[in-house]
């Protein structure tokens, strides 16, 4: 490594010689002590104003600058590594930048102007930035230390990309883990850490979760949150050794109770690292000790900037306020601004801790008598919400569980400003227009993006500069890629700032991921080219014929719908469950739900069913949502014998595809019923039957306003009312979005709710994107016009709408009928070896 | 050397299992003819890769829709790394994985 960082520093010495021999000025040197968060953004700062300087970084990590907050992502893995990185090496090339990674500086000397690293070597500067951050704090608890050999084997810390490669490579092969310290960071290793072991367990020392930011009732109400997603949380715990001879084997606390684990975490809080500056003479308190423009005390060339500074007696744990500290420091060197000042950051922190929403601002309980507080407490779901007011102003805020309020609550706290009279508006919206801060209203330079720094105003700027979509701004600005929990307020910024003028993100408005193509242009294409297979799709469509898995299944899909029976079926573009007509379980073995219309069954087709559970042993046999039957825990092997003795058709409870019609008693038999929804609803099953599309079509009929088949939750639902008439509901929900639907249209008869139901599923179907749901669709697509096609015809499509769904339906084949032979070698052949899977208890 | 069935007994652009000295091998046949063989068990929750959709770069757990590189095995999600084996097609047509002997899962 060191020879070709040689190497690389060698033209700069050489052209700084020659420009010398020229006489022309050398641009000052920098050097910077520390390559991440706060070192990389200062550096970014200060190229970002034009700042002329001959740039040294040395870095203790052997990488590039990462995105520290991504960690927890990389551990509970929905992040790659690749992903986190801020500035990878061409950065740093580009910028004329010299970085000496993995070289550790360890001593300053302020009299000669250097640096010297680890392996002695020295390096001159004129301005020298220190940016060592922190480290973790490892409490001195006997059995942690190996006696010169670092930590004991299962002990890990979480700090760098390093602690956590190793910590999920040792996890991986574990079982249960403790995780010392309920802050932020331990809770964050704790929900990472359940992606690799099956047990975990957070201690944490004092008696309520994250007690630096939340009031004990918060905290226990983040607690239950947190023990809902299987953590077990022991607060009050004080660990007092580490057990385990040659590994660890548990943890001791002192009350005597032993916890048996074999991966320890200690996540006990940082320490700034000021050993060298300590050494080399400079004011070190907690932190390095700085004045308001990040300058060291008494030193008019070292300036200190991140977690390793202490400014006005306060050091900072979180990333906030070091790109205010950035900036201030940025400004000060390049001169852009001298009277630059940084007056210290006032916390207001949104964080998502293990999956849960937290914001705090300000004080976390009152001081004062007269202090107004109002508290809101759900337990049973999570949410927790309290403000603290002191002469009108807002002083203080905790939200658990739902944040919808931060943005305002954020700005008024910052601010200062006049709060509502009605309080309680501080905590919900109330009727009204809508939620959050709006855009417009947000100050300039408020932070909309607090993992990444980004403001208001940067957004803005983005937009102005011509980039008008919302993940293109994302990309350039960063701003909504760490935690997330800002990407709906990235949005609207940009929506505001381009002034409805708004561009889709191309990728966001293509149908498939793999293939560059809004929906209607890639049905033109297939068209034009005749295309009949996904494969051929990829090789005509895709530049450089590039297939790709995840793209596959929407495009079978779609292909299916335009082409029907002349659909050439490549059987590697289905997914598994189309594959074999059964919805994969979670032990890789299968569900089987026969078709049962409207939910209306027969005692023999009960007894059919009855006897083949029966006869094959099925592990367990449950009602489903849908108002059917459902045959679980089936080997796919099993499968196609199965379905030869149910001799029942597909009730395609696996597929993108239209599920059920679920219906109620309906008037035969109801005393409220008002329209035969039975029947209706068995109609409308067997015309529309395993109609596949962009996502899963759920129905249902009601006999009633009463709504016993809940169909104002569905696909596409249908209420009887008084006077033998029909309300058609689209676009509603009831899953993990709950939606109303939107009325459609009032009919008079079942044979127009027939009609407009193939004719709205299929305009449905060619126009959502993959997995796009109704919910989704309808509004995004609008009521209004989609009721312009559908029910007044205004586009004059509905004639080739209803064609489309006729042919459709006439190609319909039981996919269970596919089962004497198999479609293709091995179709049933099992994949899995039963030994390794866990398997579902047997009920 | 040792053989596990031909190379028609998998489908085009598809995967099967087969065990291969009580190891779980998913062997995929890509659509530009060639094989890869990987170990049959997503790390993640256990899930069958053999039942996964693939390109040529990558196989896609049908559980959770974890990734994994088909070449190199390597994890594209943070997950365990895969094993790879080598295998080849002989000249006919046999899917053959050096220095192993395997029997096909019973079906
Ligand atoms: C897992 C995790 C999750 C987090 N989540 C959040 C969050 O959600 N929100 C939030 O606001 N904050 C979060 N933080 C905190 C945030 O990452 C830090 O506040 C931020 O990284 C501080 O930046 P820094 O540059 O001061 O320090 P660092 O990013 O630690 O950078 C300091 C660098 O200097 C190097 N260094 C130290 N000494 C030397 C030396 N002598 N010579 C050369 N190099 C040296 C170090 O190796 C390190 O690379 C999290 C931190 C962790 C670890
Ligand atoms: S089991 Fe493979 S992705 Fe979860």
């Amino acid at each position: 490594m060191s020879g070709t960082e040689r190497l690389r520093s060698e033209p700069r010495r050489e052209d700084e010689r020659r420009a010398a021999e020229r006489g022309q000025a050398q641009p000052p040197r920098l050097v910077v002590i520390g390559n991440g968060m706060a070192g990389a953004r200062t550096v970014e700062e200060i190229l970002s104003r034009g700042g002329d300087f001959a740039i040294t970084m040395f870095g203790d990590e052997p990488y590039g600058n990462y995105n520290r907050i991504m960690l927890s992502n990389v551990l509970a893995g929905v992040e790659d590594e690749s992903g986190i990185f801020l500035n990878d090496l061409s950065w740093y090339t580009d910028n004329g930048i010299t970085l000496h990674a993995g070289r550790r500086i360890s001593r300053i000397d302020r009299f000669a102007k250097q640096v010297y690293a680890e392996d002695g070597t020295a390096t001159p500067y004129d301005k020298l930035i220190i940016a060592t951050g922190s480290r973790a704090f490892v409490p001195p608890i006997p059995g942690i230390h190996r006696p010169g050999r670092g930590y004991h084997q299962g002990v890990f810390a979480f700090r760098t990309l390093d602690d956590t490669r190793s910590m999920i490579r040792y996890a991986r092969e574990h079982e249960r883990a403790v995780v010392i310290g309920g802050g932020l960071l331990g809770l964050e290793a704790a929900r990472g850490l359940q992606n690799h072991v099956s047990h975990v367990t957070l201690l944490h020392a004092m008696g309520h979760l994250m007690n630096t930011q939340l009031d004990a009732q918060a905290g226990a109400i983040l607690q239950r949150s947190v023990e809902q997603l299987g953590i077990e949380v022991v607060c009050d715990a004080m660990t007092t050794e580490i057990l385990g001879k040659h590994a660890v084997t548990g943890v001791k606390l002192a009350d005597g109770r032993v916890i048996d684990c074999d991966v320890v975490v200690v996540a006990a809080g940082i320490r700034a690292n000021t050993e060298v500056a300590a050494a080399s003479g400079l004011v070190v308190e907690r932190g390095i000790v700085v004045d308001d423009q990040m300058r060291a005390q008494d030193e008019p060339d070292i300036y200190v900037v991140g977690e390793c500074a202490q400014h006005r007696g306060e050091t900072y744990g979180l990333v906030a306020p070091l790109w205010d500290q950035a900036k201030v420091l940025a400004d000060h060197l390049t001169g852009r601004d001298p009277r630059a000042a940084y007056h210290g950051s006032r916390i207001a922190t949104k964080l998502k801790v293990a999956g849960v929403d937290v914001a705090s601002m300000g004080l976390k309980e009152p001081e004062r008598d007269d202090d107004e507080t109002l508290i809101f407490s759900e337990p049973r779901k999570g949410i927790y919400k309290s403000v603290i007011i002191r002469d009108g102003r807002l002083v203080g805020a905790t939200l658990v569980g739902d944040v919808k309020k931060v943005a305002f609550l954020m700005q008024a706290f910052d601010r200062g400003l006049a709060l509502p009279e009605d309080r309680v508006e501080l905590m919900f919206d109330l009727g009204g227009p809508p939620a959050e801060v709006s855009a417009a209203e947000l100050a300039d330079d408020a932070q909309v993006c607090n993992c990444n720094g980004v403001t208001k105003a940067t957004i803005a700027e983005t937009v102005h500069g011509g980039c008008k979509t919302v993940s293109g701004v994302m990309d350039k600005t960063r701003a909504g890629k760490g935690c997330g929990t800002c990407k709906s307020l990235v949005a609207q910024i940009v929506e505001w700032a381009a002034g409805g003028a708004v561009e889709e993100d191309p990728r966001a408005s293509w149908y498939v991921p793999g293939v560059p193509m809004p929906k209607p242009e890639l049905m033109a294409a297939i068209r034009t080219h005749d295309l009949r297979s996904v494969s051929s799709v990829f090789a005509k469509l895709v530049p450089g014929g590039q297939e790709d898995a995840k793209s596959k299944m929407g495009l079978a899909s779609l292909l299916k719908m335009m082409w029907g029976e002349d659909y050439v079926d490549e059987r590697d573009a289905r997914f598994i469950n189309d594959r074999v007509h059964a919805n994969i379980q979670r032990d890789g073995t299968f569900s089987v739900v026969p078709q049962m219309k409207g939910g209306v069954t027969t005692p023999a087709q009960l007894k059919r069913i009855a006897e083949v559970a029966e006869k094959h042993a099925v592990p367990m046999v449950k009602l489903t949502g849908g108002q059917r039957i459902d045959l679980l825990g089936v080997p796919k092997e099993k499968l196609p014998e199965i379905w030869a003795d149910l001799d029942m058709p597909s009730g395609y409870a696996y597929g993108k595809s239209f599920r059920t019609v679920k219906t109620c008693v309906g008037s035969d038999f109801c005393r409220f019923g008002v329209g035969d929804s039975t029947a209706l609803g068995i109609a409308l099953e067997e015309r529309y039957q395993g109609i596949e599309g962009p996502g899963k079509m759920k129905l249902a009929v009601t006999g009633c306003p009463r709504n016993c088949a809940e169909a104002y939750v569905k696909d596409l639902g249908v209420v009887a009312i008084d006077g033998g008439r029909w309300e058609i509901y689209v676009g509603g929900a009831a899953g993990a979005h709950v939606r109303k639907g939107d009325l459609l249209a009032t009919v008079e008869s079942p044979d127009e709710v027939i009609t407009l139901t193939g004719r709205f599923l299929q305009y449905y179907r060619e126009n959502a994107n993959w997995l796009e749901r109704t919910y989704a669709w309808v509004p995004r697509v609008g009521i209004e016009h989609i009721r312009a096609v559908v029910v007044d015809d205004t586009e004059g499509l509905a004639a080739g709408l209803d064609a489309a769904m006729d042919a459709s339906v006439a190609a319909y084949r039981d996919p269970w009928k596919e089962r004497a032979q198999p479609a293709t070698p091995g179709q049933f052949r099992t994949s899995l070896p039963l030994v390794v899977l866990p398997q579902v208890p047997v009920r | 050397m040792t053989v596990l069935g031909h190379l028609e007994d998998i489908p085009p652009g598809e995967g099967r299992t087969y065990d291969v000295h009580g190891e779980m091998v998913a062997v995929f046949r890509l659509r530009d003819g060639s094989v890869r063989a990987l170990s049959a068990v997503c790390p993640h929750r256990g899930g069958p890769l053999a039942d996964g959709q693939i390109d040529h770069e990558v196989v896609v757990c049908p559980m959770h829709l974890m990734a994994f590189d088909l070449t190199t095995g390597c994890s594209l999600s943070g997950q365990p790394d895969l094993t790879v084996y080598p295998v080849t097609v002989d000249a006919d047509g046999y899917l053959v994985i050096a220095s192993l002997t395997a029997s096909e899962v019973p079906s």
